[in-house]
C-alpha cells in the first residue's frame, strides 16, 4: 500500500520466525532429509536398479498415467461444474457448491471403500457395467475412478473465482463485434481461464500421484498391473527393505518438489492474468 | 486485497448478472445441457459415494449398526483418533499463528522460501510422511538404538501416529491466516503500539479478534484432515487392534476381514464428520465473504 509508512516494526518477529523455522525443521524438514540421507547408502548404480526395477517401472506407468487421465477428465468436468455454479441459478446450488469439497473432507479410506462398494461386480453401478464387459473395481480403471474423485475440487475451486471475477465487458465487446456465443467462449473466455485450468490440472495431478487411501481398496493391487507407486513403498517396508522403500520415496519426492515449483509458477501466472483481465 | 473478496459467493443473485445479460449467456438448451452434464458428474462422483457409505452401514439394520459402533475396538479407535487430533490441531494452530505473524506482519528476506516450505507437507505423498518417521525413530533409524535402550517406542505406537498426523496437517492454519493477515495490513497493530499497548496486548486485543473466523476456518479444515488421515498413519501404526488403530485404520481392518457392515458403520461416523466440517466451512465462508479456493492443494 503506498503512502506514509510508520518506521515502527511490529514486535515479535524474532520469536515468531524462530518458532516457525524450529517447528518446521523438527516436524517436516529434518525428517524429510532422512529420505535423501538414507538413499545415499546405496551406490548410484544400486539406486538406479532399485528405482527402475520392472515392477517399480510398471507402478510409475500406472500412477502417472492414471493421474494424468483423471486430472484431464477433471479439467473438463471441473470447468463445466464451475461454469454451472458461477453462471447459472438453479435450485440446490448452494448445497452442490458446499459438497464440492467433499473429497477433501471425506477421509480417503472411507472414499476408497465406498467407491469399491459402488463399482464391485455386485455394486450399485458395477452390476450394470459388468454385463457390458466393463470391469472397474480391481483394475487400473478403478484407480482412475478413485483419482477422479479426489481431484474434483481442485479444478472447480481454481476456476470458480477467476470465472466469478471475469469482466463481462469482454464478452459484451465480442458479442457487439458480431461473434457468436460459441466463438466468444472459445476465443475470449476460455483463454482467460487457461491459467486457472492448468493450475487446477497440475494440483489434481500432483495430489493424485501421491494418493494412497482411496486407491488401494479399489485397485486390486496386482503387481505389474494395478499397483501404484505409494503401495510399492509400503510393500517394501513390510518386507523390511527400508533402503529400497526410501529410494522409491526419493524419486517420488523429487517429482513432488518439481510439481510444487510448477504449481507455484502457475499460480503466480493466474494471479497476474486475473489482475490484468479485470 | 488479493485472495479476500468482499462479496458473497454462490448466491443466485450473482448468477443473474450473467443470465440477464444477452452477451454473456448461452441459449437455454445449451445452458440446461451444461447443467445436466455437470450435475450428473456431481451425482455420480460425489453424491453416490456419500450415499453408499450410509446405505452400506445400515444394510443390516440399526441394531447391527449400533453394535458395530459400541464394539470395544471401535471405541478404542475413536478415542485414539480424538487424542491424535487433540494434540495435532492445537500445535498446528500455534504454529499457524506464529508463521502468519512473521510472514504477514514483517518484511524479511527468504519469505517466499519459507511460505513454500510451509506448504511442503501437502506436496508429499502421505505414505512418505509416515516413512520419514520410521527412518528417524524406527529400530534401524537415527534414534532407534537410543530409543530401544531407554525402552521408548515411537513408531508402531501412539507417538508415531500423532507425529504423522501433525506432519500432514502442518500447513492448514498458516495457509488460511497468511492471506487474511496480509490483506488486513499492519495499521491497527501499529496504532495500538503507539497508544502504549504491549506486543502481547496488541496481539490478543487487536489481531486475534480480527482473525478469529479465519482461525476457526483453518482449525476446522485441520481437524478434518487430522481425524481422517489414513496413509501416513497406516505406515507408522503397529495395526494393533484396540491400541494403535485410528478410526480410518479400523475401517480398513474391518473391511479386509469382510466385515463390511461394521467397516461402513465406523466409516459413516467419519462421513458425518466430513458433512459437519463442510457445513461449518460454508457458514464461515459466508461470514468472511471468502472466495472459493482449493483446500489442501499440493
Amino acid at each position: 500500500m503506498p503512502g506514509v509508512r510508520s518506521p515502527r516494526v511490529l514486535p515479535g518477529f524474532g520469536l515468531s520466525v524462530g518458532f516457525t523455522v524450529f517447528y518446521l525443521s523438527l516436524i517436516v524438514l529434518v525428517p524429510l532429509s532422512a529420505v535423501f540421507i538414507k538413499s545415499a547408502e546405496l551406490s548410484p548404480s544400486e539406486f538406479w536398479s532399485v528405482v527402475t526395477a520392472p515392477r517399480v517401472l510398471a507402478s510409475y506407468r500406472l500412477s502417472f498415467g492414471a493421474s494424468l487421465l483423471a486430472a484431464a477428465i477433471n479439467v473438463v468436468f471441473g470447468l463445466l461444474l464451475a461454469w454451472t455454479l458461477v453462471r447459472y441459478s438453479f435450485p440446490g446450488k448452494r448445497i452442490v457448491d458446499a459438497l464440492i469439497d467433499l473429497p477433501f473432507a471425506l477421509p480417503t479410506a472411507v472414499a476408497g471403500i465406498a467407491l469399491t462398494a459402488i463399482y464391485a461386480g455386485n455394486g450399485m453401478v458395477g452390476k450394470y457395467l459388468e454385463p457390458l464387459g466393463i470391469k472397474v473395481a480391481y483394475t487400473p480403471l478403478g484407480v482412475v475412478v478413485a483419482l477422479i474423485f479426489i481431484g474434483v475440487p481442485f479444478v472447480v475451486r481454481t476456476v470458480q473465482p477467476v470465472l466469478e471475477d471475469l469482466d463481462v465487458e469482454f464478452e459484451e465487446a465480442a458479442a457487439s463485434l458480431g461473434a457468436t456465443r460459441w466463438q466468444t467462449v472459445r476465443r475470449v473466455v476460455l483463454p482467460m481461464l487457461a491459467p486457472a485450468l492448468l493450475t487446477g490440472f497440475a494440483m489434481a495431478f500432483a495430489r493424485a500421484v501421491g494418493e494412497y487411501g482411496s486407491v488401494i481398496f479399489i485397485a486390486g493391487n496386482m503387481p505389474m498391473v494395478s499397483e501404484i507407486t505409494p503401495l510399492i513403498i509400503i510393500t517394501k517396508l513390510e518386507q523390511y527393505d527400508y533402503v529400497g522403500a526410501t529410494a522409491v520415496a526419493a524419486v517420488m519426492l523429487i517429482v513432488s518438489f518439481a510439481l510444487l515449483l510448477i504449481i507455484n509458477g502457475l499460480q503466480a501466472w493466474t494471479a497476474r492474468n486475473n489482475r490484468s483481465g479485470r | 486485497m488479493a485472495g479476500v473478496a468482499s462479496h458473497a459467493f454462490g448466491s443466485s443473485a450473482h448468477a443473474a448478472r450473467f443470465e440477464r445479460n444477452p452477451a454473456a449467456r448461452e441459449p437455454a438448451a445449451v445452458k440446461w445441457l451444461i447443467i445436466t452434464v455437470s450435475m450428473l458428474f456431481f451425482a455420480a462422483f460425489l453424491l453416490l459415494p456419500l450415499y453408499a457409505v450410509f446405505s452400506e452401514a445400515l444394510r443390516k439394520g440399526w441394531q447391527a449398526y449400533w453394535e458395530a459402533l459400541v464394539e470395544p475396538d471401535a471405541v478404542a479407535s475413536m478415542r485414539l483418533t480424538l487424542l491424535a487430533a487433540a494434540i495435532a490441531v492445537p500445535l498446528n494452530l500455534v504454529f499457524g499463528i506464529a508463521a502468519a505473524w512473521a510472514i504477514a506482519k514483517h518484511d524479511f528476506r527468504g519469505k517466499h522460501v519459507l511460505i513454500t516450505l510451509i506448504d511442503l507437507p501437502f506436496s508429499v505423498s502421505p505414505v512418505i510422511a509416515g516413512l520419514v518417521y520410521i527412518l528417524v525413530f524406527g529400530a534401524q533409524g537415527w534414534f532407534g538404538p537410543w530409543l530401544s535402550e531407554h525402552d521408548i517406542k515411537i513408531v508402531f505406537a501412539v507417538p508415531g501416529i500423532i507425529l504423522a498426523t501433525i506432519f500432514v496437517t502442518v500447513p492448514f492454519v498458516a495457509r488460511e491466516l497468511i492471506p487474511l493477515m496480509q490483506a488486513q495490513g499492519r495499521e491497527e497493530e501499529e496504532a495500538a503500539l503507539v497508544l502504549g499497548a504491549t506486543g502481547w496486548q496488541t496481539f490478543f486485543r487487536v489481531t486475534l479478534p480480527n482473525i478469529k473466523w479465519g482461525l476457526l476456518y483453518g482449525v476446522i479444515l485441520c481437524n478434518a484432515r487430522a481425524m481422517g488421515e489414513f496413509g501416513a498413519v497406516s505406515v507408522v501404526s503397529g495395526h494393533i487392534r484396540g491400541q494403535t488403530n485410528t478410526m480410518p485404520l479400523q475401517v480398513e481392518i474391518l473391511y479386509n476381514e469382510y466385515n463390511f457392515a461394521a467397516a461402513f458403520a465406523v466409516a459413516s461416523l467419519l462421513a458425518l464428520l466430513a458433512l459437519v466440517t463442510l457445513v461449518i466451512k460454508t457458514v464461515i465462508e459466508w461470514r468472511l465473504g471468502r472466495e472459493p479456493h482449493p483446500i489442501g492443494a499440493p
